[in-house]
């Protein structure tokens, strides 16, 4: 049976000519002949149900573009969600770097043919290394969950304890991926997770609960910074010291676009800091930019229990010239597989890239500028819709780019509100009454360097205009 | 053949500093968006606005450039990189480097796309749930099963939810404490033992028999009663495909365990065996190897996993639904394993492979499979011709979309080895290969893939720079031995250094520190 030739663009050797060249070189007589290996019964022999192809590019951009066109953008709309995933600005070079065809489509080439990639990766480290004031930076891994949980799987080998004290007030999303890692506890392996209360009034974390589950099982105490519900943990010190004296690993999650201006988890004592690269310089994607770090101490034992692979810096043979090379490979799971340290694979390199360029676009006035802006803008958010009738700010603390807002008194839902903001064309706070019902009808704002000042009062606009 | 002559190629050297030693102090990049003065009268000073004790004191030391000079540094190194695209990538095998399409790139970063936020509400992220939802049907048709999830952000985190669905169904079943082993073959994946192992599992990997194949007799001997269920591939690593796969998966089962199939490279058999047909529970695609999204420095990447029957309950939340108008996010799944990454997945690699996967259609999927078959077998044609290059197990067999070569005559017979013509090859403009996972079973290994991108001629040069290699190391071992020879740097120095604490430097501070004989002659390259 003849079959007429499927010429693909993609596809060099669709031609028939090249491909019965080939046939005759390998000395069969067709296709067919090189699939003789897959028994018949295990042989899928109808034809998939698919839709028919689109081969023009035209007519493929326009389906696509078409399912895609019934997004909504935060271009269009005015973006105060945040909660993992943040609107901030993405510099024209970062976007120009990270789609060069050789870094958007490099794999792992070995050191020599991907050289730059590498060079590029360990600026990445380097420049986190000082944002963080820590030696060794990783690898990145899927997202800020992920790095937390290997963070914790971490403290939990180094300190042979099987137990973990997160603070109550946790993403629920990051901490769903956290107790995946920890494992049921019918594993042998269980890490238990015991949550500490915060502070109801200042919402940073009650020193006294974690004083009271504090114990000799204690691998890790881990915290954020800010908060998941945004505020500025100012006890670090004392975590720090608390989890010290217990022999506890102190791990810290925090927001790199902070640390222009708050003090980096590493001079409060932490061992281990981690959390997502998203902030700096990407897009949002739909939630398709995460990225985890991982920074900790340039000590042995850390680096021989960590997951994750990670690059040094090498002299070559020329004087002052420099190539990388991967520390320690054996440890990995590519290294050891099931003996390895849990496991490492393709995650969001390109990112890392992209979070090189911000950072030297940014430079320490960059980052300390953005800082500030952020949190004056945040807090002069705070303050308006603090004025509106209806509305109180849940807790005293200092936000960072994130505070929580209580509609409890207005009489409305959270969701209702959001719905009739919608309609003004603004995407309103992040509704958290199902996560922590304790807060009642409460919403978490996110407010960037991108909001502006009339952004913001379009916000209690619309909101003067939703409220009873 | 066509008379093929080497290329004369030569990798870029911009003799390029680290950023960190670049710059001018005061030098800006970028600015940033200001204070509006009422802002600033309103809330006062941002320092005013930390709580004492957490001010940054000391400003970080990050370089300090104009944003020409950001952009020439980072484009150097963009030149600097081989990448896909410019190579014959060939080389990379198990990782299936084919084409990205520019024009779904293009779509890809569309702000309907860049700039949606994860948790907008429903009605305004229509378009990318419906995608979501009409590739979840299209892979239910590829693969037979019945629900999709792109959560898992690479092929290993795909193999990690698989393992916490076999062990969540144990769990429910209450036979989580007696089923504590998984199985996987020693040709499959590392990340198949290694996530099995970090969900909990004991692993058996079992090991090939005398001629390649995952042995099913030393399957039958280790299932039991304990058996919480196989991850494993096929054709695996080596190209072999194991004709008695469904009795690996039927034995499993008779014991009550469940199946995986490690699909991260499917391209060898698409439309031709699904996992369906041999019986898995389970399987997952890469769709940044076999579905076209780049690979982009690794990652971002999606691992698209899929399950049968009631398995679909257990997939991470949320799952994307249809009523028939409107597309929803069903967050409300009791038996689901929960979230293993926050919100959806990397998306735009489902746009990207969706648009792939539209543009190919069933009888394109085919012709994929069949193209890559093609290639590789007419490789395999050429490889085995040059003096060095062998093709151990399963001889007289036809390898499916890839191969795993050995040059242990090529070692034994001139000292020359595989990493040493993998360090050579370079010299020729191609990426260097995949040599192969560990431990090597196969000796000296190196693993090309072939697929359909690369066009009869790519194979023939890719064949050619093997043969030369492989001739140098029997008449010049001198040049291979001091390979590379047209690389931006030259051959690294005491690479051994990287094992030792004292002597790692994983950032520039670190190497600063370290570093005793470190020049700092505070000039600054331009």
């Amino acid at each position: 049976m003849k079959k007429k030739p499927f010429i693909h663009p993609y596809i060099p050797n669709s031609a028939p000519a090249i491909r019965e060249a080939m046939l005759r070189r390998i000395g069969v007589r067709d296709v067919e002949a090189l699939f003789v290996e897959i028994p018949e019964r295990l042989r899928f022999r109808g034809t998939m149900k698919l839709p028919a192809p689109i081969v023009s590019e035209y007519e493929l951009r326009r389906h696509v573009e078409q399912i895609l066109g019934k997004n909504r953008t935060c271009r269009e709309y005015l973006n105060f969600r945040g909660a993992g995933c943040w609107q901030h600005y993405v510099p024209a070079v970062v976007d120009e770097v990270v789609n060069r065809s050789e870094f958007l489509t490099a794999y792992c080439g070995a050191s020599y043919s991907d050289l730059g990639k590498y060079q590029t990766r360990f600026e990445f480290y380097s420049q986190m290394g000082e944002l963080l004031n820590m030696d060794v930076v990783t690898e990145p891994i899927y997202d800020w969950g992920t790095a937390a949980g290997y963070a914790i799987r971490m403290a939990a080998r180094m300190t042979g304890r099987n137990e973990v004290l997160l603070p109550r007030v946790i993403d629920p999303e990051r901490l769903s991926v956290i107790k995946n890692l920890c494992q049921p506890p019918t594993m042998a392996s269980h890490i238990a997770v015991r949550h500490m209360d915060c502070d109801r009034q200042t919402g940073c974390l009650d020193l006294e609960d974690l004083k009271a589950k504090i114990s000799s099982k204690t691998a890790a105490v881990y915290v954020e910074n800010p908060s998941y519900l945004g505020l500025i943990e100012d006890q670090g010190d004392e975590i720090g010291n608390i989890a010290h004296e217990k022999g506890a690993l102190f791990i810290v999650g925090v927001d790199p676009i902070s640390l222009g201006v708050l003090k980096p988890p590493a001079d409060y004592g932490a061992d281990i800091a981690c959390g997502d690269v998203q902030p700096l310089g990407t897009h949002m994607q739909c939630g398709g930019s995460l990225s985890g770090f991982m920074a900790f101490r340039d000590e042995e034992i850390y680096v021989a229990e960590c997951p994750l692979m990670m690059y040094s810096i090498v002299e070559t043979e020329n004087e002052g010239e420099f190539a990388f090379a991967e520390v320690l490979a054996e440890r990995t799971s590519y290294g050891l597989r099931d003996k390895g340290k849990d496991w490492v694979g393709t995650a969001s390199g390109l990112w890392t890239i992209g979070a090189a360029v911000y950072l030297a676009l940014m430079g320490p006035q960059g980052m300390r500028e953005v800082g500030e802006v952020i949190i004056q803008k945040c807090h002069y958010a705070m303050h308006l819709l603090s004025e509106l009738k209806g509305v109180k700010i849940v807790f005293s603390g200092s936000p960072f780019k994130e505070f929580v807002v209580n509609f409890d008194e207005s009489g409305r839902s959270v969701s209702d509100i959001n719905k009739a903001l919608l309609e003004h064309g603004i995407f309103g706070g992040k509704d958290i009454t199902q996560e922590f019902p304790a807060y009642g009808q409460s919403a978490m704002y996110c407010v960037t360097e991108i909001h502006t000042k009339e952004d913001i009062q379009r916000l209690v606009s619309a909101l003067k205009e939703v409220l009873p | 053949m066509k008379d093929l002559k080497l290329r004369r190629y030569h990798a870029p050297v911009w003799s390029e500093p680290v950023i960190m030693t670049m710059g001018q102090k005061g030098e800006r990049g970028i600015r940033v968006p200001g204070v509006d003065e009422e802002i600033a009268n309103r809330v006062g000073q941002a320092r005013s606005l930390i709580p004492d004790g957490m001010r940054r004191k000391e400003q970080p030391r990050l370089p300090e450039l104009s944003q020409p000079h950001v952009l020439r540094h980072y484009l150097r190194l963009s030149q600097q990189t081989l990448g896909m695209e410019t190579g014959i990538d060939i080389s990379e095998g198990t990782c299936t480097m084919k084409y990205s399409p520019k024009v779904n790139e293009q779509i890809a970063r569309s702000p309907q796309v860049l700039e949606v936020h994860p948790l907008q509400d429903e009605e305004t992220i229509q378009g990318i749930l419906e995608i979501v939802y009409r590739f979840d049907q299209l892979l239910q048709e590829i693969s037979g099963m019945d629900g999709f999830s792109f959560q898992p952000g690479g092929g290993s985190h795909a193999t990690y939810t698989n393992a916490c669905v076999f062990r969540k169904y144990h769990d429910l079943r209450g036979e989580l404490e007696q089923r504590r082993e998984i199985i996987t073959t020693v040709f499959s994946h590392p990340c198949n033992a290694a996530t099995a192992a970090t969900a909990g599992f004991d692993v058996i990997t079992l090991m090939p028999d005398e001629n390649g194949y995952p042995d099913l007799e030393a399957l039958k001997a280790v299932v039991s009663e304990r058996t919480a269920g196989l991850m494993m591939t096929n054709p695996e690593d080596t190209g072999i495909y194991n004709p008695r796969i469904d009795e690996f998966v039927r034995t499993v089962h008779d014991a009550g365990g469940l199946c995986f199939y490690d699909q991260a490279n499917a391209n060898g058999i698409l439309g031709i065996a699904r996992a369906r047909e041999a019986g898995f529970d389970a399987c997952h695609f890469n769709l940044h190897k076999t579905f076209s999204s780049p690979h982009g420095c690794e990652g971002p990447a999606c691992g698209a996993y899929g399950v049968r029957g009631e398995l679909t309950a257990l997939l991470p939340v949320p799952v994307v639904t249809f009523d028939g108008e409107k597309y929803h996010l069903d967050d409300h799944r009791s038996r689901s394993i929960g979230k293993i990454r926050s919100f959806l997945g990397n998306l735009q690699c489902v746009v990207k492979a969706y648009a792939w996967t539209m543009s190919m259609g069933a009888e394109g999927l085919v012709q994929v499979a069949e193209t890559s078959v093609l290639n590789n077998n007419y490789l395999e044609k050429m490889l085995l011709e040059i003096k060095g290059v062998t093709k151990p197990y399963a001889e007289g067999k036809t390898r499916l979309d890839q191969v795993r070569y050995s040059l242990e005559k090529l070692k034994n017979e001139t000292g020359i080895g595989t990493v040493e013509v993998q360090r050579r090859m370079v010299d020729f403009g191609i990426q260097s290969y995949w040599m192969s996972h560990h431990p090597w079973i196969v000796p000296e290994p190196f693993t090309p893939e072939p697929c359909e991108t690369y066009s009869k001629e790519d194979c023939e040069y890719w064949a050619a720079v093997i043969r030369q290699a492989c001739e140098e190391a029997y008449a010049n071992p001198d040049t291979i031995v001091n390979a590379p020879h047209h690389q931006t740097v030259a051959r690294m120095r005491s690479i051994e250094d990287v094992d030792d604490p004292e002597k790692w430097a994983m950032t520039w501070r670190a190497f600063q520190r370290k570093s005793k004989h470190h020049k700092s002659d505070g000039s600054r390259q331009r």
